[in-house]
C-alpha cells in the first residue's frame, strides 16, 4: 500500500483535530476507524439501546458479538463481559467517537488540575501528579477547540475558573425550568451559578442550526446536527482537503516497527477480513484510553518485547475516568418542562480549596431523565415493583432534579489495562484487561460533593432528598475514561512527553485521553480537544524541520 | 418508516393468526411456549399491574421480552426457561392450580415467594418489564406510548421549541 506521511489510529474526539490539522498542513494522511459512520438514523431516538441505556446493545458500538472484555474486581475475580454491560467501561466504536452521541459538556479544566501534587501533595497509595504542562500552555488551543468544534455557554457569573482571552463563541440555550428553580437557590447560598458550556450549537453555526431542545440528547446522536463532535466539525475539514483518506471498518491489530526501533506503519484487518498494511512516516495512535494501551501492549516485537512504549511498564497504569455522585431531590411542584438537553446549569465553587480534600468536582442539573432512568430513582424504601412503584413513577417523574457530577479521580498505579492471556477479540487479538480500584480518596471527595449538592437541592425547595454516592470495588473509566499513556518528563514514570510523542520512539504519538495526568473535576472531552489541538501544532512544526527521519 | 424487524414481526404475526387453524400446538410468541407465556404474563402483571392506566401485559410487556429472547436477550433464555417453570412449582404447591388460574391474591402471593426463592430471576423479570414498560414502544412494549403518556409526557414529543423558550424568558 502507498506509504503516507501520516496514519492515525481513531476518529474519535482526538483523531479527528489530529487528521484535520495535518492534512490541512500538508500531509498526507490516512485516518482507520474501527466502526462505521453512523448518523442519527441508526439510534433513532432509542430509550433502550443508545450508548447511555445499552440494555439492547450499544447503538454506536462496539457489537456485543466478538468484542469481548476481561474486567477482574476488587475481590480479584476475573470474568469476561460484553461491550453493552456496565463492567465494560465502553465509550463508543464509530467515526467521531464518543463525541457523536455524548452530552457534550464542553468544559475547560482548571489551572489548579494540571497541577494538583505540587497543590495538594500525593495521597499516600496514589500516583498523583502535576501535568508537564500549564493551563497557559494549553489556553489557546481551548479557544481554538471551543470555536473550531463551537461551544454555547456563558462562563461570566463564575469566578472559579481559568483566564481566558475570547467569549464562548455562542451564547447559552435560553435555560430551561430546573435552571430557573435552581439558580436563585444556589446564589442564596452564596455560590455563582452560571449556564454551563455545551458542544451544542444554540444559535446557526458552522453551517448547520441550532438545538431543537429534544428529549433524547445525552447517548443519542442528533437528529438535527446541532450537537457538535469531530463528525461534523473537525472531519469533514479534514477530508476536503483532498490530503486525508478516512478507511472505516478498520481494526488496527499491530504498530509496526524497523531494525532501528521507529514506526514504520500499522497494520490492520479491513471491513472484508483482509490482513492489510499501511506504511507511514509517523503513526499516532487516537484510540481512546483503554483501546489505545492495548494496541501499544498487542505491538510486540523484539525490540519491545512487553510492548511497544512499556520499557518501563508503564503503559496502560493510572487508568481513570469519573466517580460521579450527587443527590436527587424530590419536589411538591412541577420541575420538569420536557425541553432538552436538560442540564443546563453548574457551579465550579467546589472543584479546589476545601481544607482536607484533594480537589472536588463541579456540579450540574443532569441531562433529562428518560422514564426508563426513573424506574429506578424514585425516593429510596419505595417498593421495587407493583403499584406502589406506579403510582410513585406519575408522583416523581416530573417532579424531581438530580444534581451530580465529576470527582476529580485520585490515580492509582495499579488501575490499569492489560492484555488478557486467553480471550481474544473477533479478530484473533488478545482483549483489554481491566484491574484495580479507585484510590480511596475520591470517594472521600464524592461523599462531599453528594451533600454539597442535597444542600442545594434543598434550598431550592426540594420536600425529600436522597444521596447518590457509594463506594464500587472497580475501576472507573467508561466515556472518560483517560490516563494510560501518561504524559511526563521522565521516561520511567511515564509514557510520552509533554508534546505526546513517546519516549522510546520518536515518531510515533499517542493523543487522546490518555495522555491526561489526572482528569480534572470536569467532563473531559473538551481538554481531549485542546490537547490534539497543541500536540499537532507541535507535530507539524517538528514535520516541517525533520519529517521524523533521523 | 418501518424496520426490518418491525416488519417481519407484523408478518409473523398475521402469520401466526391464518395457520392457528393447522398447527394447533403452535404459539403465538416467537420464543415463549404458550403455558410460558400465561406464566409469564401473570409475573409481569404483578409488576406493574393495571389501575387508571394500562398493566405491564395490557401495555404489550410479554411482545417485549418475547422479541428481545430471540435478538439481545438470547442469553437469559435458559433463566426465562427455568424461571418459569419455578414459578409454576410454587403455584402448584400453593395453590394447587396453574398460577393463570389462581387467584389475584394468591398470584401476588406466588411473585413475593419466587422474589424470595429466585430473588436473581425476578429482578431479570423485573427490569425487563420496566424496560418494555417505559421504553421504546418500537420494541414491542410501551403499546401506544402508554406510560409516556401516563407521565404527563407530550406525545408525540414537541421538537424546536428553541423560540418558545425565547419568548416566554427565563422563569420556571
Amino acid at each position: 500500500m502507498k506509504s503516507v506521511n501520516a496514519v492515525i489510529v481513531g476518529a474519535g474526539a482526538a483523531g479527528g483535530i489530529v487528521a484535520k490539522e495535518l492534512a490541512t498542513a500538508g500531509l498526507s494522511v490516512v485516518l482507520l476507524e474501527r466502526g462505521p459512520w453512523y448518523t442519527a438514523h441508526d439510534c433513532r431516538k432509542d430509550d433502550l439501546r443508545n450508548q447511555r441505556t445499552t440494555v439492547l446493545g450499544n447503538a454506536f458500538g462496539p457489537d456485543d458479538d466478538g468484542n469481548p472484555r476481561v474486567v477482574v474486581d476488587g475481590k480479584g475475580n476475573a470474568r469476561q463481559v460484553l461491550p453493552s454491560e456496565g463492567g465494560y467501561q465502553n465509550n463508543a466504536a464509530c467515526v467521531g467517537g464518543g463525541t457523536l452521541s455524548y452530552g457534550a459538556q464542553a468544559w475547560r479544566y482548571m489551572p489548579q488540575d494540571f497541577r494538583m501534587r505540587s497543590t495538594y501533595g500525593a495521597p499516600a497509595g496514589s500516583s498523583l501528579e502535576d501535568w508537564p504542562i500549564s493551563y497557559d500552555n494549553l489556553e489557546p488551543f481551548y479557544e481554538k477547540a471551543e470555536y473550531e468544534i463551537g461551544i454555547s455557554g456563558d462562563y461570566a457569573a463564575t469566578p472559579f475558573k481559568g483566564p481566558r482571552k475570547r467569549d464562548l463563541p455562542m451564547p447559552p440555550l435560553p435555560p430551561n425550568r430546573e435552571f430557573g428553580i435552581l439558580e436563585p437557590a444556589a446564589k442564596r447560598l452564596g455560590l455563582h451559578p452560571f449556564h454551563l458550556p455545551m458542544a451544542r450549537n444554540s444559535v446557526p453555526y458552522n453551517g448547520r442550526g441550532p438545538c431543537m431542545r429534544c428529549r433524547w440528547c445525552c447517548g443519542f446522536a442528533c437528529e438535527v446536527d446541532a450537537k457538535n463532535g469531530s463528525q461534523n466539525t473537525v472531519l469533514p475539514v479534514a477530508l476536503a482537503t483532498g490530503n486525508c483518506e478516512l478507511r472505516t471498518e478498520c481494526m488496527v491489530t499491530q504498530i509496526l516497527t524497523d531494525d532501528s526501533g521507529h514506526a514504520r506503519g500499522v497494520s490492520y484487518i479491513d471491513a472484508r477480513g483482509n490482513a492489510q498494511e499501511q506504511p507511514a512516516d509517523v503513526v499516532v495512535v487516537s484510540a481512546c484510553a483503554i483501546e489505545s494501551a492495548r494496541l501499544l501492549l498487542n505491538s510486540r516485537s523484539r525490540l519491545f518485547p512487553n510492548g511497544i512504549g512499556n520499557r518501563y511498564d508503564q503503559v496502560g497504569r493510572h487508568l481513570q475516568g469519573h466517580h460521579y455522585t450527587g443527590a436527587i431531590g424530590y419536589f411538591d411542584f412541577e420541575t420538569y418542562d420536557d425541553v432538552g438537553p436538560g442540564a443546563s446549569i453548574a457551579i465550579t465553587d467546589y472543584n479546589h480549596g476545601t481544607q482536607g480534600l484533594c480537589g472536588g468536582g463541579m456540579l450540574a442539573n443532569e441531562f433529562i431523565r428518560l422514564p426508563i432512568h426513573m424506574t429506578d430513582r424514585l425516593p429510596q424504601g419505595t417498593l421495587q415493583w407493583g403499584s406502589a412503584h406506579k403510582q410513585a413513577m406519575r408522583q416523581w417523574h416530573k417532579r424531581s432534579i438530580v444534581v451530580m457530577g465529576p470527582t476529580q479521580q485520585i490515580p492509582s498505579a495499579s488501575a490499569r489495562v492489560t492484555v488478557d492471556r486467553t480471550v481474544r477479540d473477533r479478530w484473533g487479538l488478545p482483549v483489554a484487561r481491566i484491574d484495580g480500584n479507585v484510590h480511596p480518596h475520591t470517594f472521600d471527595i464524592g461523599e462531599i460533593q453528594a451533600q454539597r449538592a442535597a444542600a442545594w437541592l434543598k434550598e431550592a425547595g426540594a420536600v425529600r432528598i436522597d444521596l447518590m454516592s457509594h463506594r464500587p470495588e472497580s475501576v472507573s473509566a467508561g466515556q472518560h475514561q483517560a490516563g494510560t499513556c501518561r504524559m511526563g518528563d521522565d521516561p520511567q514514570s511515564s509514557v510520552v512527553n509533554r508534546y505526546c510523542q513517546m519516549h522510546d520512539v520518536d515518531n510515533l504519538f499517542v493523543i487522546d485521553g490518555s495522555v491526561h495526568v489526572t482528569n480534572g473535576g470536569f467532563n473531559p472531552a473538551l481538554t481531549i480537544m485542546a490537547v490534539a489541538y497543541y500536540a499537532s501544532d507541535v507535530l507539524v512544526r517538528n514535520w516541517n524541520g525533520t519529517r521524523f527521519r533521523s | 418508516m418501518f424496520n426490518r424487524r418491525e416488519v417481519l414481526a407484523a408478518g409473523a404475526a398475521a402469520g401466526a393468526g391464518l395457520m392457528t387453524g393447522c398447527l394447533s400446538h403452535s404459539s403465538r410468541w416467537e420464543y415463549l411456549r404458550e403455558s410460558e407465556a400465561r406464566t409469564l404474563s401473570v409475573l409481569c402483571d404483578q409488576l406493574i399491574p393495571a389501575d387508571d392506566w394500562p398493566s405491564a401485559s395490557q401495555a404489550g410487556v410479554l411482545t417485549f421480552i418475547d422479541r428481545q429472547l430471540m435478538g439481545p436477550y438470547r442469553r437469559h433464555r435458559r433463566a426465562y426457561r427455568r424461571g418459569l417453570d419455578e414459578a409454576e412449582k410454587l403455584a402448584a404447591s400453593r395453590c394447587g392450580v396453574e398460577l393463570a388460574r389462581a387467584s389475584q391474591a394468591q398470584q401476588l402471593e406466588v411473585a413475593g415467594a419466587l422474589e424470595r426463592q429466585s430473588p436473581e430471576f425476578f429482578d431479570l423479570v423485573r427490569r425487563h418489564t420496566m424496560q418494555g414498560y417505559y421504553g421504546s414502544p418500537r420494541h414491542g412494549g410501551n403499546k401506544d406510548a402508554v406510560s409516556w403518556r401516563m407521565l404527563g409526557l407530550a406525545e408525540p414529543p414537541l421538537r424546536g421549541r428553541a423560540q418558545y423558550d425565547l419568548a416566554a424568558g427565563a422563569k420556571p
